[in-house]
């Protein structure tokens, strides 16, 4: 099987890494080699595979060695549960430096030193809230990951970040191979969550790859820095992850995502009761206007 | 000599503009001009300080360059960081001719390049903590400097890098200036905006210093602000108003120093001679401390005169005797010069482009010697630049700003100068073309040429130039022969 590489995006919060590690877990159990690429500074992409805190990543072991010339892979590379490696980019402390650009030297230093042989299946990146920068469009560029898959669920701004990032990959969609291979709905417990992505997925072009059901035991396995599959492999969440991992193993719609405005957005929102229709009575008026009116 | 007619003028534009695309023509139509000496305000014939046009070869620099390489470089008891990556400060290094006096590592600086060499890890981990120890670096190897400035490159402004509050921290730590410039390459349409920021940095962390500074005033304080020294110009001139009595307690920024520019602020009066690149920093000081300033341009005998007269004008008779007396001892070398150049250059033409304040300032220097400028125009002027210019140039002649390569080229062709005076980069494409050619930039490793005693090398050198006998020999002898025998053929 030729290696597929995949990345994960969706808005800050959503829960991209967790979705991420568990299911790359439940490939891992059904026999898949699989790696992480963790493209945050933030690198806690690897921690519940590794059971670490935090891995240290190439541009922290780069900036101690000198330059990223001198590393070696083996430097950066861990392997955690089911045999996944693990590799976090790394960057600044908030404030200072040029995150974007750590990713882009990360990801050009695992492909020079060969990090994506043949004996792996897939690799997933893992990647910082909004394409904010180039640097974050890195992984979706040529030759990159082919498949993105966007995680978010029924709320208004995950829905409004997942059509952005949509935007973005048809950007390198039409230069590249680059698809959308489908919306992970990873539940709030918003009313009619699966229905509304669903529809959202549809106006994309796309599919709802999976619906995965809120659950405390996410949690409790976070808490011992583990994903579900190890902690509790009989929960009935961890079948949840094993049916995500076996619909990306089959999953064969990628397109070239078709955005949808604002307004359709919106309007979306409010065929599901999300949203009000628009009072434009109200706009700009304090509460207190509006409590004398 | 045949001067084109406005007409003639108007047409070769048209023609020259005809291979651009029409989005093209329309930009470059407004930047150039045929000079008419009748109109007060340039705006009404030319457009400058705009963006160049993609695709053309311009020859234009970038804010660093206006900052680093222009206005704090030669200033040369400092060490001037190049904060970025190296090659910007390695590329420019030593490349502008500011001679100084001093010891070069010990107590001067100027040819020397400081980089804090920007590696990949500085641009995601940002370079603060490394400008702060190269800082230090250099307070420990060459601890005679006399303080520091930040020159940005590109990535900083990128990356957001807080070098005001590196250069604060180091300045307590070391008690010697830290001057934090942010002169990123990018910022503008040419290196103009380099000077002015460059300014700006020095009004807000160099000026400031001199509040509770200890000066003994005399009423002959003067500053020359910018002169760059290229090739030794500000001594040349520095020379002359220290003859006609006045006493010049600063050099901006040619051969100067960090203490000079700090008692800037009790002179009586402001010198500029590069107007372009110096003219905010003088209009500050005469906000803030009251001290008027005023252009002066020591090109030539005729223009070295009409300066010392205006200058002396704004001061006692005992200065205004000096500037007389000054006038007349280099009368007669300067009579000897003329008398020696003149009948070898009158009458020839002259196409320039250049920088700052020479496409207007080295008029009077040709004159003097019997020669006319038919064409000039500034890469980075604006149109106070211009203005000044108009008055200077005959009626009918080209006025260029930000010109390209092909419409320089053009130019010469149709114009047929016999001298262009110009830059590196131009130098060896009219040097093929057969045409003599000067660097107005670099003086061509000469100079100087300001005041009385460059303009007998200026003199010189502008002869060893037209005269050369190479121009005699740019037909291949073995073509020579047939023209020869086909001569002898036709009678």
């Amino acid at each position: 099987m030729a290696l597929r590489q995949c990345a994960i995006y969706g808005k800050g919060g959503i829960g991209k890494s967790t979705t991420t590690q568990n299911l790359v877990a439940a490939l891992a159990e059904a026999g898949k080699k699989v790696m992480i690429v963790g493209c945050d500074p933030k690198a806690d992409s690897t921690r519940l595979i590794l059971h670490a805190k935090a891995q240290n990543s190439v541009m922290e072991l780069a900036a101690e060695a000198g330059s990223v010339e001198d590393l070696e892979l083996e430097d950066v590379l861990s392997v955690g549960y089911g045999g996944v490696k693990c590799v976090e980019s790394g960057g600044p402390e908030p404030g200072v430096g040029c995150a974007g650009r750590g990713v882009i030297t990360a990801i050009n230093f695992l492909e020079e030193e060969g990090a994506y042989d043949d004996a792996l299946d897939f690799v997933f990146y893992d990647v910082l809230g909004d394409v904010v920068c180039g640097g974050f469009a890195m992984p979706i560029r040529e030759n990159k990951a082919q498949e993105i898959y966007i995680v978010c669920s029924g709320e208004m701004m995950a829905m409004y970040a997942a059509n952005n990032i949509a935007k973005g990959i048809v950007k390198y969609a039409n230069s590249g191979s680059v698809r959308l291979a489908g919306l992970i709905c990873n539940s709030r417990n918003t009313d009619r969550e699966d229905e509304l992505i669903m529809a959202l997925a549809a106006k994309l072009g796309s599919q709802m790859i999976h619906f995965i059901p809120r659950d405390n035991a996410v949690q409790h396995a976070e808490i011992r820095r583990m994903t579900v599959i190890e902690f509790d492999p009989t929960h009935k969440q961890a079948d949840e992850y094993r049916q995500l991992a076996k619909k990306i193993v089959d999953n064969k719609k990628f397109v070239i995502p078709t955005p949808i405005t604002m307004d359709e957005l919106e309007e979306l929102l409010m065929e599901f009761g999300i949203m009000e229709v628009e009072d434009t009575s109200i706009i700009g008026k304090k509460a207190s206007e509006l409590a004398v009116a | 000599m045949s001067a084109l007619t406005r007409e003639e003028t108007e047409a070769l534009i048209q023609e020259v503009l005809e291979v651009y695309p029409e989005k093209a023509k329309k930009d470059r139509a407004k930047h150039l001009a045929v000079n008419d000496q009748s109109i007060e305000q340039s705006k009404k014939c030319i457009t400058s300080n705009r963006k160049s046009l993609p695709g053309v070869m311009t020859i234009r620099g970038c804010a660093y360059a206006g900052s680093k390489g222009v206005v704090w470089g030669p200033i040369k008891d400092m060490i001037h960081i190049s904060h970025g990556p190296v090659g910007c400060g390695q590329y420019s290094r030593a490349g502008r001719r500011n001679y100084y006096v001093g010891t070069t590592g010990v107590n001067s600086f100027g040819t020397m390049n400081f980089t804090s060499d920007f590696q990949e890890k500085d641009i995601v981990f940002g370079g603060d903590k490394k400008l702060a120890k190269v800082m230090l670096e250099i307070e420990g190897l060459f601890p005679l400097n006399k303080g520091i400035s930040i020159q940005s490159e590109c990535p900083i402004g990128l990356i957001g890098d807080d070098i005001e509050a590196v250069a604060k921290k180091t300045a307590a730590e070391t008690g010697k200036p830290v001057v934090p410039v942010r002169c990123e390459g990018f910022r503008g349409v040419s290196q103009s905006l380099g000077h002015h920021i460059a300014n700006d940095a020095i009004r807000d962390w160099v000026l400031p210093r001199s509040e509770g500074k200890a000066h003994v005033s005399t009423p002959y304080d003067v500053a020359v602000i910018g002169d760059y020294n290229i090739g030794g110009d500000a001594w040349s001139s520095r020379i002359l108003l220290e003859e006609m009595g006045l006493r010049v307690v600063s050099q901006w920024s040619g051969d100067g120093t960090i203490s000079e520019m700090e008692k800037t602020p009790f002179v009586k009066m402001n010198l500029i001679h590069c107007y372009r690149s110096m003219n905010y920093i003088a209009r500050h000081m005469e906000e803030k401390y009251s001290i008027p300033w005023m252009e002066y341009n020591f090109f030539g005998p005729t223009k070295v005169a009409e300066s010392l007269r205006a200058i002396a004008a704004h001061f006692d008779d005992t200065i205004k005797e000096g500037a007389e007396r000054v006038i007349a001892k280099y009368q007669a070398m300067m009579d000897e010069i003329i008398a020696k150049y003149k009948p070898r250059l009158e009458g020839k033409r002259v196409m320039l482009y250049v920088g700052g304040l020479r496409p207007r300032h080295v008029i009077g220097a040709y004159e003097d010697l019997g020669m006319e400028v038919v064409g000039t125009g500034y890469e980075f002027g604006h149109n106070d630049d211009y203005d000044r210019t108009i008055k200077d140039m005959g009626n009918a002649t080209l006025i260029y700003d930000d010109v390209t390569g092909f419409e320089f080229e053009e130019f010469v062709k149709r114009v047929k100068p016999d001298l262009v005076g110009s830059g590196i980069k131009e130098k060896f494409i009219f040097q093929k073309m057969g045409v003599p050619f000067r660097q107005m930039h670099s003086w061509d490793y000469s100079g100087p040429y300001h005041g009385y005693d460059g303009f007998a090398i200026f003199a010189r050198d502008m002869d060893m130039t037209l005269n050369n006998p190479c121009w005699s020999k740019m037909q291949a002898p073995w073509l020579k022969k047939v023209e020869a025998v086909e001569e002898k053929a036709a009678a």
